[in-house]
């Protein structure tokens, strides 16, 4: 069981590394995220599909990459805090039983109305630190 | 790969979608699904502590698609093929397809404004924004990108979008 990181209480500085979100992947995450998004699609499901499409063989939703990088944010802030933007590029595949590491790195903090803004450099990574899904993204932290 | 016709479709809208209702269950179905196989936080399944956030009761994770399996116009035809159908995006403009064998998600960026909650009924305008033709490891590529608005029933912005679909 892996216990959630905590909220940040604070104001973060430049070059803190947030708490990382992981899971290990495979059909497990692949099909449930199938089931609630309806997308079933065969190189996600089946390895020779995915070797037909040029990759190792079958391998997660490059969405369900884009939704760890949110659980990845959320959890640094917390229910009353806000994910802004977010972006990412997938740039490699994340195939069957690879542990999926989520992480971020605060790049610029700044205030606006009173309230705390930060852009980040986020990222998924897989177990080598291979970068498969690179990106950025503003939060907006809860009120003090 | 980019025909004149292709080129002369950029801009166009591609489709304008209504979900059904947001449901409590899709919510808590969603983020049991990107949370797996840890429970998801509360506040996307326990009323009492959503009502103790900022948000007084159940929201939906920002990534949350409303749209998933049929929208409020019912079953369309084919549609079920059409997703993994790489020519899909001409088909609907009604022009020739690049004739590309596979697809991938190459990119998203998400700006967000308000929350969708239970009940919410989210409307999606996409539209087509470029293509542009790349060489990658996987041989030539046409990047086609689509802007997606989505509004909920008071008209406020809920998210805008922009998702780059990878051709080869």
């Amino acid at each position: 069981m892996t216990v959630a990181a905590t909220p940040i209480a604070g104001v973060p500085r430049e070059g803190d590394e947030i708490p990382p979100f992981a899971r290990r992947t495979g059909f497990a995450n692949w099909n449930r995220y199938a089931a609630v998004n309806d997308e079933f699609v065969p190189m996600h499901m089946d390895d020779e599909a995915g070797r037909a499409a040029g990759m190792p063989g079958a391998f997660g939703m490059g969405n369900l990459q884009l939704a760890y990088l949110h659980n990845l944010l959320r959890q640094w802030v917390g229910p009353d805090g806000a994910i802004v933007s977010v972006s990412c590029r997938f740039r490699a595949p994340n195939t069957k039983d690879m542990r999926v590491t989520a992480r971020g790195r605060v790049v610029k903090v700044s205030e606006e109305d009173g309230r705390v803004l930060v852009d980040l450099d986020v990222w998924t990574e897989d177990e080598g630190g291979r970068r498969l899904a690179p990106g950025t993204a503003r939060v907006m932290l809860a009120d003090a | 790969m980019i025909s004149e016709e292709m080129k002369a479709a950029v801009g166009r809208e591609l489709r304008r979608s209504v979900s059904f209702p947001i449901a409590e269950s899709d919510i808590r179905r969603w983020a049991i699904a990107v949370y797996y196989p840890e429970p998801p936080p509360a506040m996307f399944w326990d009323a009492e502590e959503a009502a103790a956030t900022v948000h007084k009761g159940i929201v939906a994770p920002e990534e949350f698609n409303p749209f998933a399996w049929m929208t409020a116009d019912g079953p369309r035809a084919g549609a079920r093929q059409a997703g993994n159908d790489p020519g899909s995006t001409e088909k609907q403009l009604g022009i020739t397809p690049p004739g590309l064998r596979n697809q991938l998600n190459g990119g998203v960026e998400v700006d967000y404004g308000v929350r969708m909650r239970p009940g919410d009924v989210i409307t999606s305008v996409t539209r087509l924004a470029s293509y542009a033709e790349r060489s990658g490891r996987l041989g030539p590529m046409l990047m086609t990108v689509f802007e997606d608005t989505w509004t909920n029933q008071r008209d406020e912005l809920v998210k805008r979008s922009r998702m780059t679909l990878i051709r080869y």
